[in-house]
């Protein structure tokens, strides 16, 4: 056992049992960080914090939330925003936070492109942030379902439904998924269960590993310059602060997050207090109802995209069926941006710009992903179908002509 | 046992073998914990009168949660072979869900259009524009004088789906 010896102060106390001093140095004091990073990289500490908001509120709604299919509306709607003190409060930050998350996702995964920080040790940190992605993309769809209004229920159903694409099992699948033939009871209180406990302790699990893989091969920078990390700390430590191209996270980065986190919040609240209904379809106020589909079903903005090229695909083409060529390009879409650090041949870690071809690929990329979300939430007939079509197209043809692309970048540099 | 194999190693196997057998029987414990529960399964009959019904107008009707579609064909109607003939009348019985994603379409003076993708459907059920890749669906029945019994497999049910297959 440690050697214990009679405390001075309560922080000697636990030191001396759970050996903090050490823990914050590697965990924060002394965890190192690049000088040269921009706010971009601020995109970590909002993410934290938004999904500690969405755990917090989380846990107000669910001591009032009824998980059964003819409560669940009533307890939202009526329980919940009329009668509970600030519960309109707690939905709305609830809401809203669930939808940003996404934006802020969308900015540190384009970050991460954009500056090659996918790359060369640091694949683990792009795998685990695409499986966060994921978790994050079932979280919020068990969670849209929850309220149990049209737009819920239709979701539901349309998704359940995307499994039953699968060969053989494809029917048997869905009917299992859902505990019924239908969308029903069953379906709502398991979706309850994985959105109130399973997703999200699976993501705070996912979250510590995401955390551990930057530990060692350090976050990238601006210039993606390899920076002797050992070096640079025993500089700083020695006091020769601005020769040293590292700063500890806390408490001197940290204060950068703080700033950008402050003006993100600025953000969120704004929403939170005067455009809480965009995060809110109005068909979702009707209770959900079996025996009458909306006009139109699209889903949260955010899923729009991969939405779009599930749909993308309205005719069949050389005798494969529209409906499975759709379903391939959708399973594509959410496995393209995993396989990233594999597609992507370029041997050198670089910044977008200083990589021409790559350059060209990324703003294609973010051009093509708003035509997707735009026309994701258009009626698909006429030409909004033909427009959906080609973008789908793109976004296929953009990963497949990734590798060759990087090659050709680094040939040029003579990589 | 061979002379590289010790004690420690057969124990090790051992407790591999009973972990795997324990591990997969609680996954099919978990797996039957999703299926439909009997209640689910019980409720799955839906009695429909046939009798009623006014030619060229569908009727909706539940079972199993799901919309069933009953239309009696007018004289104007195709025929065809999913067609349930009862005395001289023609029916046309289908799950209500689109074959793409599962919306109900609506009927349109002589087709079921789908709103979300457009899909449509004759009044056969056989799908005619849009992404559905197969005709609505046949819910299985059996034939009691004027009645059918939705969720039993009666031998018009049997034809009619052979029919659909070939």
């Amino acid at each position: 056992m440690a050697k214990i010896e009679k405390a001075n102060s309560l922080g000697e106390w636990f030191d001396q049992r759970l050996n903090t001093t050490t823990f914050t140095k590697v965990m924060m004091t002394e965890y190192w960080i690049p000088k040269d990073i921009n706010f971009l990289w601020a995109m970590g500490v909002l993410l934290a914090v938004t999904f500690k908001i969405l755990v917090i509120t989380g846990i107000f709604l669910m001591m009032y939330y009824k998980p059964d299919v003819n409560l669940a509306f009533d307890s939202v709607n009526y329980t919940i925003m009329q009668e509970v003190a600030y519960g309109w409060l707690f939905r709305h930050m609830h809401g809203v936070a669930a939808s940003v998350i996404f934006l802020i996702i969308y900015i540190h995964m384009l970050t991460g492109i954009y500056y090659g920080s996918y790359k060369k040790g640091r694949e683990m940190i792009w795998i685990s942030g695409m499986l966060l992605f994921m978790t994050f993309s079932a979280a919020g769809f068990s969670g849209y379902m929850l309220p149990w209004g049209q737009m819920s229920y239709w979701a539901a159903m349309v998704i359940t439904n995307l499994f039953g694409g699968i060969p053989l099992i494809g029917d048997a699948l869905v009917v299992w998924i859902r505990g019924d033939f239908n969308v029903a009871d069953a379906t709502l209180t398991r979706f309850f269960m994985l959105h109130v406990f399973l997703l999200p302790i699976s993501i705070m699990a996912i979250i510590g590993l995401h955390f551990y893989t930057l530990r060692i091969p350090h976050v990238n920078n601006q210039t993606s310059e390899d920076i002797d990390y050992d070096a640079e700390a025993e500089k700083y430590l020695a006091g020769n602060k601005k020769e040293s191209k590292v700063i500890p996270f806390w408490p001197v980065f940290i204060s950068k997050d703080f700033a950008v986190l402050g003006i993100f919040l600025i953000f969120y609240f704004y929403l939170v207090f005067f455009h809480y209904n965009f995060a809110m379809d109005p068909v979702n106020f009707d209770p959900a109802d079996n025996m009458v589909t909306p006009a139109h079903i699209y889903p949260e903005w955010y899923f729009l995209w991969s939405y779009e090229v599930l749909r993308g695909f309205f005719f069949d083409i050389a005798g494969f069926k529209a409906f499975d060529i759709g379903l391939a390009a959708f399973g594509f879409a959410n496995v393209a941006f995993l396989l990233l650090p594999f597609l992507d041949r370029d041997p050198d870690i670089l910044p977008a710009h200083k990589r021409p071809m790559f350059f060209a690929w990324f703003w294609v990329l973010m051009v093509d992903l708003i035509v997707l979300t735009v026309y994701g939430k258009l009626p698909p007939t006429g030409a909004n179908a033909w427009v959906g079509f080609f973008a789908a197209v793109v976004f296929i043809l953009l990963f497949v002509a990734l590798p060759i692309l990087t090659k050709i970048d680094a040939k040029k540099r003579g990589a | 046992m061979s002379n590289n194999t010790n004690r420690r190693d057969f124990l090790g196997f051992t407790f591999a073998a009973v972990a795997a057998v324990g591990g997969a029987a609680s996954l099919v414990g978990m797996k039957q914990a999703w299926d439909p529960l009997p209640s689910v399964l019980a409720g799955g009959f839906t009695n429909v009168e046939l009798s009623g019904l006014k030619a060229g107008e569908p009727t909706t009707v539940m079972w199993r949660g799901k919309p069933i579609f009953v239309l009696k064909k007018s004289a104007e109607m195709e025929k065809s072979e999913r067609d349930l003939i009862i005395g001289n009348d023609r029916f046309i019985v289908a799950i209500g869900l689109c074959t793409h994603l599962g919306c109900i379409p609506a009927w349109k003076k002589s087709t079921w259009k789908c709103a979300c993708h457009g899909g449509e459907f004759d009044s056969s059920g056989k799908q005619t524009f849009g992404p559905p890749p197969r005709p609505l669906d046949l819910p299985p029945f059996s034939v009691k004088g004027t009645q059918i019994v939705l969720g039993e497999e009666g031998p018009e049910y049997k034809k009619i789906a052979a029919a659909m297959m070939a």
